[in-house]
């Protein structure tokens, strides 16, 4: 049973909480503390606003072990208002086409079941289609 | 300057080896290296493997290998990086005997995907990805190749169809190639209608995963017995270069920039221009992957590679043949045996031993496999020895 992986990593998958570089104020999803674009140190926390649009999208039938429940689901990758692109699976589709430049938000979601049915549940981001009454407000 | 040479190839075929273990196949392609190469005794041993410790609960496969073909005492590691390990492997026995530290360098490329299926298959492939920010969200490889496609199509108006292009070419050299996993032409009609993996992309897209061993003996010209047997290939460039490990990260994630940089590199090395080249062995794992990788190569502009797999301009007749033996895509994909396999089929090309497959007059080779999706690119440039 993994334990601390997931409890490390919390602030991320329950608030999206990335970086932003103090020196060229580029905002960092996920946080990797070494800024890509001036190479200075970026440590300082940021919470993203779980905003954004999907760049791409595709549906995934062959599961990896875990996500076998799931099937078929979409994964995609969205870009967020701040800037980063993050990888994410979309949830609550519905009858909603997806497209690509469709506005999603973040939400938190079951991932997946850690091994059996005593087994870890692991939640985090998954995004969903902006509601267009949400949109026109 | 030193020069490096290939003295010795061996390959087993690829395919489902349900009868075989890991170690078997691994020695089936050593045997076949070391009667290539005429009794050529190593020094030491380099063997690319993704995914052992994994899909066969083995790690450790330096000694494991070594000790099973009979040449404990030597030095030898394994070497991973991902999809391409077999190129790294590869650069590690090309420094190694550059250097002067080996004499003679075997490298071996395995991957034995068939003692795992079902559902643990994908969860292996996702640890070679970003665990905590790709895998964790359930994406695969295949997903993530069809994020790629779906983009692509989108920014540059190429049609769906026009990626069957690949397939066809490597099935079509497929046929010729005895190793293939598939030995029949394809139709564009049967791609059209394949089923989809993840849309955009269809089964002809993917090349299988499969079971599959290769070797070669690397040593420097002046220390091979006379009269040797074959057609001398050396090791002209040699490159390595990595990118982000997750494809979020890049700032612009429809251009391979390592696989760029890392054809640049081996080319400069080898004093010339990727134009200069008679074959290129890509990593035609998806479709979309040999598009980018023509791109990065510099053989097409940003968001037209996927033109050049239209009116044979890649088959073996073609103005820039690849995948002349059946690519991944038929010949099947051993993981991090693949970038072996694809040296040495460029081998096979250059000392014209490529029978039906033939390039006429092969003089120069490019080589590149890519871990994901290019966040580690190998190549390497062959060269005839005249």
């Amino acid at each position: 049973m993994e334990i601390t992986p997931h409890w490390r990593l919390k602030k991320q998958r329950y608030n999206l909480v990335g970086e932003t570089c103090p020196h060229c104020g580029v905002k960092l999803f996920p946080p990797r503390d070494i800024c890509p674009e001036c190479g200075q140190e970026a440590k300082n926390l940021y919470n993203f606003s779980g905003k954004g649009e999907v760049y791409s999208y595709t549906t995934v039938y062959d599961p990896p072990a875990g996500y076998e429940e799931y099937t078929p689901y979409t994964v995609a990758l969205v870009k967020l208002e701040e800037g980063p692109l993050v990888t994410a699976q979309l949830t609550d589709v519905g009858q909603t086409p997806v497209e690509i430049g469709t506005p999603v938000e973040m939400v938190t979601r079951k991932l997946r079941q850690d091994g059996d049915e005593r087994g870890l549940l692991i939640y985090g981001y998954k995004f969903r289609p902006v509601l267009e009454r949400q949109l026109a407000q | 300057m030193t020069e490096v040479v290939i003295a010795g190839i061996g390959q087993t075929p690829v395919g489902e080896h349900w009868n075989l273990s890991l170690r078997e196949l691994t020695l089936m392609a050593i045997e076949a290296v070391q009667q290539d190469s005429v009794g050529l005794q190593p020094q030491a041993l380099f063997v690319g493997n993704m995914l052992a410790a994994r899909l066969s609960r083995q790690a450790h496969l330096g000694t494991l290998v070594a000790d099973f073909a009979g040449l404990t005492g030597i030095e030898a590691v394994t070497i991973e990086a991902a999809g391409a390990s077999g190129g790294a492997a590869l650069r590690a026995g090309f420094t190694s005997v550059l250097s002067g530290q080996a004499d003679v360098a075997m490298v071996v490329g395995i991957e034995k995907f068939t003692d795992q299926i079902g559902t643990s298959v994908e969860e292996s492939l996702g640890t070679l990805s970003d665990s905590d920010y790709e895998a964790a969200q359930g994406l695969t490889s295949a997903a993530q190749a069809a994020l790629l496609m779906r983009r692509y199509m989108h920014e540059f108006d190429a049609p769906r169809e026009a990626f069957g292009g690949f397939p066809l070419t490597a099935h079509a050299n497929g046929v010729g190639n005895p190793n293939a996993m598939f030995r029949k032409a394809i139709k564009a009609e049967l791609y059209n209608r394949a089923g989809m993996v993840s849309e955009p992309l269809n089964m002809f897209d993917v090349a299988p995963n499969a079971d599959g061993a290769a070797a070669l003996i690397l040593t420097r010209p002046e220390l091979l017995p006379p009269e040797f047997p074959h057609p001398l290939v050396r090791i002209s460039g040699s490159s390595i270069v990595t990118d982000t490990l997750a494809l979020h990260d890049r700032p612009d994630p429809l251009s391979f920039h390592a696989a760029r940089l890392s054809v640049e590199r081996a080319c400069k090395q080898a004093g010339i221009t990727p134009q200069q080249i008679d074959l290129f062995e890509l990593w035609d794992s998806y479709s979309i992957y040999a598009a980018l990788s023509l791109e990065a190569a510099g053989y097409a502009v940003r968001g037209q590679g996927w033109q050049l797999a239209r009116n044979g301009r890649i088959s073996l007749g073609g103005e820039l043949p690849v995948s002349t033996m059946g690519g991944l895509k038929a010949r099947g994909n051993p993981g991090g045996a693949s970038g072996v396999y694809q040296v040495v089929e460029a081998v096979l090309q250059l000392r014209g031993q490529a029978g039906n497959n033939q390039i006429t007059g092969a003089k120069r080779a490019m080589v590149q496999c890519l871990g994901g999706p290019a966040s580690t690119a190998a190549t390497h440039v062959l060269e005839t020895v005249s």
